[in-house]
């Protein structure tokens, strides 16, 4: 299922926050979004996902999504928004309890996608015993029990330490080579954008524009920390934002 | 000239020291119990610790004392629980909806400050002089300030996990049951605190009208015939029912909200 973002605007009150935005978004590849903050990248994730509706234009689903997907659109938090009162197994069952699903179906999909996000052993863990890492890596296995058609990324790895941040960049790496999925990754970080994105967009500041849409073709598996094409792409997306990163930085914070 | 650096940290963190407590109460009642017995206190002003200890082992072996107690208890449950669930149930109507909250938010600031002793006579009319008009009562003590705590508590809950619950397509009561009501229960418990001691003075209140038995009854008797020992038999009675409920309810606490960092 392709998405296509067509004609979005929104306004909060008379300040226009996103202008005109057409985009399609491609399935099976990630695309991520960047631009300087305060461009309304997390404010367009959420528009695709259902979360707030535009002033003007649509989120357009080409096609239905696949039949045994739970939750089509699904949204991996910066802030991890686990359940704090919840165990591990317990904050991904809370996803499927609204289903319908007998109970051993159920384990057997926390059983699963704690598997595969290695997090089988901290299973009765409550939250406020794990890294951030291990919380964002609870989250992505709560996203896999729903089977997404199409990944939210609202910054998942800007709240980790860079050491950590590399760790699940490789993560979601692997997790994408098994079985290729559809995300939108919002990201302040070029360096995952280029790690991890298919397509990626450069959003301009406020009014949040598309300014250049860059496809990069070498394979996830390919993209190794410090490859001179991907760090010729980083210095090109710098090049686009840094005038605007640097008049973001000084903008007053109108609320 | 080599010194070790001033420390200038430390302290502004209170920690239990366990028997401190105890230490305070006991050297009050050794000075209470000094004083009355070398005539330095009036035996006017204060009775003599030893003889209200006095009192209530008497009272606790004729068996008075589970009449007064049993019935007291009695009363000061009913009636918390339905002033504070009652309480919990409006306390999240109001935080989750925004009708609820225009209308019952004045109306419970309106309620409020009234000194609910002063609508006993009125709830003995509305209810009758026998134990629903002490229900009533300690029901309508405790229902303000639990709405209060719990609707200031449901507004405390994190919004990104409301956010997640709806992003994932949860129901409205899953999101109500499974993340607003747990969420909200650290900022209830305390609210309950605040609303069961409150319960236990209007307790008193209510047995002074029409009631033969209770703690407040006797209280009240024993008053009228100055008798200072049972008068603080029965206040020692309330205090430890107080520390009791309150010992109760930190349990509660550190079972339910373990998941607290």
């Amino acid at each position: 299922m392709d998405l296509r973002i067509d004609a979005l605007t929104h306004r909060y009150g008379a300040t226009e926050v996103l202008s005109d935005i057409n985009l399609e978004i491609p399935t099976g590849r990630i695309t991520c979004v960047v631009g300087p903050s305060g461009c309304g990248k997390s404010t367009l994730l959420r528009f695709i996902g259902g979360l707030e509706r535009p002033t003007s234009g649509q989120v357009l689903q080409l096609g239905a999504p696949p039949s045994d997907s739970l939750n089509p659109f699904t949204f991996v938090f910066q802030d991890f928004a686990l359940l704090p009162w919840r165990t591990v197994a317990d904050n991904v069952s809370l996803v499927l309890e609204d289903h319908g699903l007998a109970k051993d179906a159920r384990t057997r999909i926390i059983a699963d996608v704690l598997a595969r996000t290695k997090l089988s052993d901290f299973a009765d863990a409550l939250p406020k015993n794990l890294s951030g890492g291990m919380k964002q890596r609870v989250a992505i296995a709560r996203a896999l029990a729903v089977r997404p058609a199409v990944w939210l990324m609202d910054e998942p790895l800007s709240a980790l330490d860079a050491q950590t941040r590399e760790l699940l960049m490789d993560d979601l790496v692997s997790l994408w080579l098994r079985t290729p999925f559809t995300a939108v990754y919002v990201t302040h970080n070029l360096a995952e954008a280029t790690r991890l994105g298919h397509r990626i967009v450069v959003l301009s500041r406020r009014p949040g524009a598309v300014r250049r849409v860059i496809d990069i073709d070498m394979p996830l598996e390919a993209r190794k920390a410090g490859d001179a094409t991907l760090a010729g792409i980083e210095q090109e997306l710098w090049h686009l934002m840094r005038d605007e990163a640097q008049a973001a930085d000084q903008e007053l914070v109108h609320d | 000239m080599t010194n070790p650096v001033p420390y200038r940290g430390g302290g502004f963190r209170p920690t239990r020291i366990r028997g401190v407590g105890l230490g305070v109460f006991v050297s009050l009642l050794l000075i209470a119990e000094w004083g009355t017995r070398t005539g330095w206190i009036g035996n006017l002003t204060l009775p003599l610790p030893s003889d209200v200890v006095l009192t209530l082992i008497e009272l606790a072996t004729s068996g008075l004392l589970w009449t007064h107690l049993s019935l007291s208890l009695g009363r000061l449950f009913v009636g918390a629980f339905i002033g504070a669930g009652a309480g919990v149930l409006i306390g999240i109507a109001i935080g989750l909806s925004s009708y609820t909250r225009s209308g019952l938010v004045p109306l419970v600031a309106a309620l409020f400050p009234i000194p609910k002793i002063a609508l006993l006579p009125l709830f003995v009319i509305w209810f009758g002089i026998d134990e629903t008009s002490k229900y009533a009562l300690i029901a309508f003590g405790t229902f303000t300030p639990t709405v209060v705590a719990t609707y200031g508590a449901v507004d405390n809950v994190d919004r990104t996990l409301v956010q997640m619950g709806q992003s994932f397509g949860l129901s409205r009561l899953s999101i109500i049951r499974k993340i607003v009501l747990p969420g909200a229960m650290p900022g209830i418990l305390s609210g309950l605190r605040i609303s069961l001691a409150i319960a236990i003075i209007l307790l008193t209140a209510a047995e002074m009208i029409g009631a033969e038995y209770g703690i407040g009854a006797y209280i009240l008797q024993a008053g009228a015939l100055y008798d200072l020992e049972r008068l603080f038999a029965g206040v020692t009675i309330l205090s430890i029912l107080g520390v009791t409920l309150s010992f109760v309810l930190g349990r509660i606490e550190a079972r339910v909200l373990r998941w607290r960092v």
